[in-house]
């Protein structure tokens, strides 16, 4: 043991070195962003850069489209996904494989090379829709305010991190006991769906959600492609004219996501 | 919009045999609206991409006809550039990532203080997930052209670049080393202390344990973990385009121009046998690992 602990005296000299320049490498960036707000050289020190977020031109706009898009992402993956995970668990097991392949294709299919297709769908659809009541719909799903285009996108984009969220959840409780429990005792589906896996499945549902809405709001590939101009996309618009404000702004979508994530980690320690 | 539910399952089963049967049948339905709109939402560009990428469009006669001209085309000059900066770009960022990353694992695993341990793991979680445009305008206001440290320390006359090959590289490591950390901690804390010991005992020294105990058994996680990185680093579009614009060539911004219409008339299909040579690379990445990926698990379970 003696000679253990003199052994491993060394490695902490090296284990301190490696945590201090991790430390630097991590922290220097944010520090020197937050400083790149706050200080111009022209007018000195000053915090009004936060203050213009507000007023700045499509800022609220932007923003709001995107939460609506991830508010309505979070909803249409849910409720894709909970029905046929459940699934699996009751009764389709061999369902199970097919899920998992198709929740990790968009890991492996780049989102560059998806909203390559999806864009070349989108320039022939036209051609071949014109004279169909699909045209209607296709106009539908790409209103700027509001394109469906990109929920129906990021819903596959969501499937992997909603699937490993969910499927935590469902590992914990036991599905098929608790559905025939509340079965026999005369509950029919609906109330086994809300009163008796929902409150259940509680914490990996709020984790996939707040997952899937970081991933919304930080989207920039697809919605910058098509040609649409949700929050990400308006940072990137205004940095030409407003350096410190996109650096403010990204500074700040970052706190967001962080607080976001950590909600997350929080939510996924209590329940152990 | 309608939420589906569950199929019913058979009202007073009798028979367990028929209950398992009759529920998996009807069990499918359920899953029906996921693989439903994923074949619309996702099948469908898919295929876009695979038909588009072998048709080749004649400008004069405006008709399109099957053929392989595309696919020769994105694998030359300019674009056969790019796709090989992506992959050394991304095989880079993969190896150096998971080298400090393991380095930075093993140093947060061995100490003992919980504290650090939670502080480091939860910093992972979110760096790990800090890509995109902020991240990109993070490192411009850090090493840009008028970046604090580029000003202060003068590095602009040393000829020092952010928005270059290694500049992409030093931005990729900043979610890259924190992802790796995430797949290598619980790896880490599956090595036994008394495996440690029982090479100690048996006369080995530190670097005998790492090299014949530690790192085999590691080597399917620390591979995995690369794979991961790899693939990150190589879908990444974000960073790039906001960082370096086309400064880089890299296969997401050739794309990108490419879907943009920045191509020669009759070869708009040009975008699409570049994504196909994505997932090619992608596919072929992963399949070198699937087979890693159970080898240790009965070791670290």
């Amino acid at each position: 043991m003696a000679a253990m602990t003199t052994a491993d005296r060394r490695p902490g000299l090296g284990r301190a070195g490696v945590l201090a320049i991790a430390a630097v490498y991590f922290l220097v960036p944010l520090a020197a962003s937050f400083w790149f707000t706050i200080h111009n050289d022209a007018t000195g020190f000053s915090f009004s850069t936060y203050g213009d977020i507000l007023t700045a031109d499509g800022f609220t706009q932007s923003l709001f489209m995107s939460l609506g898009l991830g508010v309505t992402t979070i909803v249409v993956v849910l409720a894709l996904m909970l029905p046929a995970m459940l699934a699996v668990r009751l009764g389709a097991p061999k369902l199970g494989q097919v899920l998992e392949v198709i929740c990790t294709l968009p890991l492996v299919v780049p989102p560059i090379t998806f909203v390559a297709g999806i864009s070349t769908v989108l320039r022939w659809a036209p051609d071949q829709l014109a004279s169909t009541p699909f045209w209607a719909t296709l106009i539908a799903i790409q209103k700027p305010n509001f394109p469906i285009v990109l929920v129906l996108a990021y819903v596959v984009l969501a499937t992997p991190f909603v699937y490993r969220s969910l499927d935590a959840g469902l590992r914990a409780i036991d599905v098929k006991t608790l559905v025939e429990a509340a079965r026999n005792l005369g509950a029919g589906w609906t109330t086994v769906m809300f009163r008796t896996i929902l409150p259940n499945l509680r914490t990996s549902i709020a984790s996939a959600a707040f997952l899937t809405l970081a991933l919304v709001l930080g989207e920039y590939t697809v919605a910058v492609l098509l040609g649409f101009r949700p929050f990400a996309v308006w940072i990137v618009t205004i940095s030409g004219a407003n350096a410190q404000l996109s650096v403010a702004v990204s500074l700040l979508s970052l706190i967001l996501t962080w607080a976001l994530l950590l909600v997350v980690s929080g939510v996924g320690r209590k329940r152990t | 919009m309608a939420t589906p539910t569950i199929a019913p399952g058979p009202e007073a089963p009798s028979w367990p045999a028929r209950k398992s049967t009759g529920r998996a049948s009807r069990s499918w339905l359920a899953a029906l609206p996921l693989l439903l709109f994923i074949a619309f939402a996702f099948g469908i560009p898919a295929i876009a991409v695979v038909v588009g990428a072998f048709t080749v469009e004649d400008p004069v006669t405006s008709t399109s006809r099957l053929g392989i001209e595309n696919m020769t085309d994105s694998l030359q000059g300019a674009y056969r550039t790019s796709l090989w900066a992506s992959v050394k770009l991304s095989a880079f960022v993969a190896v150096v990532g998971g080298v400090l990353g393991t380095f930075l694992a093993q140093a947060v695993v061995a100490s003992k203080g919980t504290f650090l341990r939670e502080a480091v793991m939860t910093a992972s979680g979110v760096l790990a997930n800090f890509g995109g445009v902020p991240l990109a305008f993070a490192w411009i206001a850090t090493l840009g052209n008028a970046g604090l440290l580029t000003t202060t320390f003068g590095l602009g006359k040393t000829g020092f670049s952010l928005y270059t090959f290694w500049g992409l590289a030093i931005v990729y490591l900043y979610f890259s080393i924190p992802m790796m950390v995430l797949v290598m901690a619980p790896a880490l804390d599956g090595l036994r202390p008394h495996w440690r010991e029982a090479a100690l005992n048996n006369g080995a020294n530190g670097w005998q344990y790492w090299r014949y105990v530690g790192i085999p058994v590691l080597t399917p996680a620390l591979i995995g973990g690369m794979v991961l990185l790899f693939g990150m680093a190589f879908s990444a579009y974000a960073t790039a385009a906001a960082m370096v614009g086309a400064t880089v060539p890299l296969v997401t911004l050739q794309i990108a121009d490419a879907l943009s219409g920045n191509v020669l008339v009759g070869h708009e299909n040009l975008a699409l046998a570049l994504s196909l040579n994505m997932v090619i690379v992608a596919g072929i990445v992963m399949v070198i690992y699937l087979p890693l990926r159970n080898r240790s698990s009965r070791w670290l379970q």
